[in-house]
């Protein structure tokens, strides 16, 4: 699951040849806007059939954080 | 469960009218950067779209529409019993916009009128309004008008709304005719009113020197004033992914019709990565479902109508079965699977 997550992430944030890891913080990334936060959030729900809230996106820091918001959820 | 249907009730007759300004969204370049106008315009798919001027409201673009409809249908104007004006950017506080377009278009003291404050879902529940008056045996024809000029609603230095919203107007003509049955599904949730606002210049928080300054409202540095509009992108859509696929197979469900039975799906244009992404969770046929953002972006409650007017002019001369879906500020949702014979489609003009 954590490699479809790294994938998809990096699918919205248009990186595809970037390596993404989980402590990397999500601010970093210039794509990192409420553009590519509309394609995570059809991809969360394509590939994991997840919704994840604004306000939980605004209190997420890394990509680690944002992949243990999904798992649990998925679970 | 507002579940409705009328039996023999459809539309006859549209026409549509846009402002003549057209906005090219890759030249608004005065407060962002053109890379940043360039990734915005290919997510969204607005290309371009029509701005009111500071003196044209949605009643003068309804008023142009009304006209052209008038002249392009054999109508009596003193058939029109009723006259619905749908909007949320009305002339003036009061009276009620529908009342001085009565006056305006020329129609008798009569006729009913009065207004649908309602955004994106506007259409389809303004028409079911004027299906329940036109199923009534003292109705003769409904006068459907849907204006919007959201050009003034929202703030060029919010790179959330600014590149998204334009202006246009349709009219309708609404009556009895032998085609079947029509469905609607009509649907509210007020614990989101606050995904879509404009926080303050009502009654709730009155308009003052204070509700009309700019500021900086995120970290992101877009500026507007409490009288603009806000939209909270990702939970809209977190909102229609959750509701909209549901309320269409429910609306299926109702109206005892297969996806597959239907020619064209109508939905509210908000931004083409939505449609495009609401269309293929549904796995809709796109060859059904017509688009209208790219040249006049979200007009609110008439992208619905004026898609029709401007994608399917002459693809409904013969009987066609249509599904209509509005989503939005509220959050007010509506599904409608309707049955057209002939609906005669104006040109648009321009005003």
């Amino acid at each position: 699951m954590r490699e479809k997550f790294l994938e998809t992430i990096k699918e919205a944030l248009e990186v595809e040849d970037v390596e993404v890891k989980l402590e990397d913080n999500l601010a970093d990334f210039d794509s990192w806007d409420s553009i590519s936060r509309l394609s995570l959030i059809a991809l969360l729900d394509e590939n994991f059939e997840v919704e994840i809230a604004d306000a939980e996106f605004e209190e997420t820091e890394t990509v680690g954080d944002l992949f243990n918001l999904v798992k649990n959820r998925v679970a | 469960m507002a579940e409705i249907s009328f039996e023999n009730i459809g539309i006859s007759a549209m026409a549509g009218a846009v402002p003549k300004q057209v906005i090219k969204n890759r030249e608004y370049t005065e407060h962002f950067s053109q890379e940043a106008v360039n990734d915005i315009v290919d997510k969204t798919g607005v290309e371009e779209r029509r701005f009111t001027t500071e003196d044209q409201t949605a009643s003068d673009l309804c008023f142009a529409a009304a006209e052209q409809l008038l002249a392009d249908n054999p109508i009596d104007k003193s058939e029109i019993d009723i006259l619905l004006f749908v909007s949320q950017t009305p002339d003036y506080r009061m009276p009620a916009t529908s009342i001085t377009l009565q006056h305006r278009l020329g129609l008798p003291k009569s006729t009913a009128a009065f207004d649908i404050s309602l955004g994106c879902s506007g259409f389809v529940y303004g028409l079911s309004v004027a299906y329940a008056y036109a199923n009534m045996p003292q109705v003769r024809k409904v006068l459907l008008l849907d204006g919007e000029t959201r050009s003034k609603v929202y703030h060029a230095k919010d790179r959330k709304t600014g590149f998204i919203f334009g202006d246009a107007a349709v009219a309708a003509i609404i009556e009895k005719q032998d085609n079947g049955t029509s469905y609607f599904s009509l649907n509210s949730d007020g614990s989101k009113s606050d995904l879509i606002k404009i926080d303050a210049g009502g009654y709730r928080n009155p308009s003052n020197e204070n509700t009309t300054k700019e500021k900086v409202v995120d970290e992101h540095g877009n500026i507007r004033t409490d009288e603009h509009g806000y939209m909270n992108g990702a939970d809209v859509f977190n909102f229609v992914l959750r509701e909209i696929p549901k309320n269409i197979k429910n609306t299926l469900a109702f109206s005892n019709t297969e996806i597959g039975d239907l020619d064209f799906y109508v939905f509210h244009q908000a931004n083409k990565f939505m449609n495009d992404y609401l269309a293929k969770k549904l796995k809709l046929d796109l060859a059904k479902v017509p688009s209208s953002i790219h040249k006049y972006g979200n007009t609110s409650s008439v992208s619905i109508p004026i898609t029709i007017v401007d994608q399917l002019k002459r693809k409904l001369d013969t009987p066609k079965k249509l599904l209509l879906c509005g989503f939005g500020v509220g959050m007010s949702w509506a599904t409608a699977v309707i049955n057209t014979q002939k609906i005669n489609i104006s040109t648009i003009v321009e005003v």
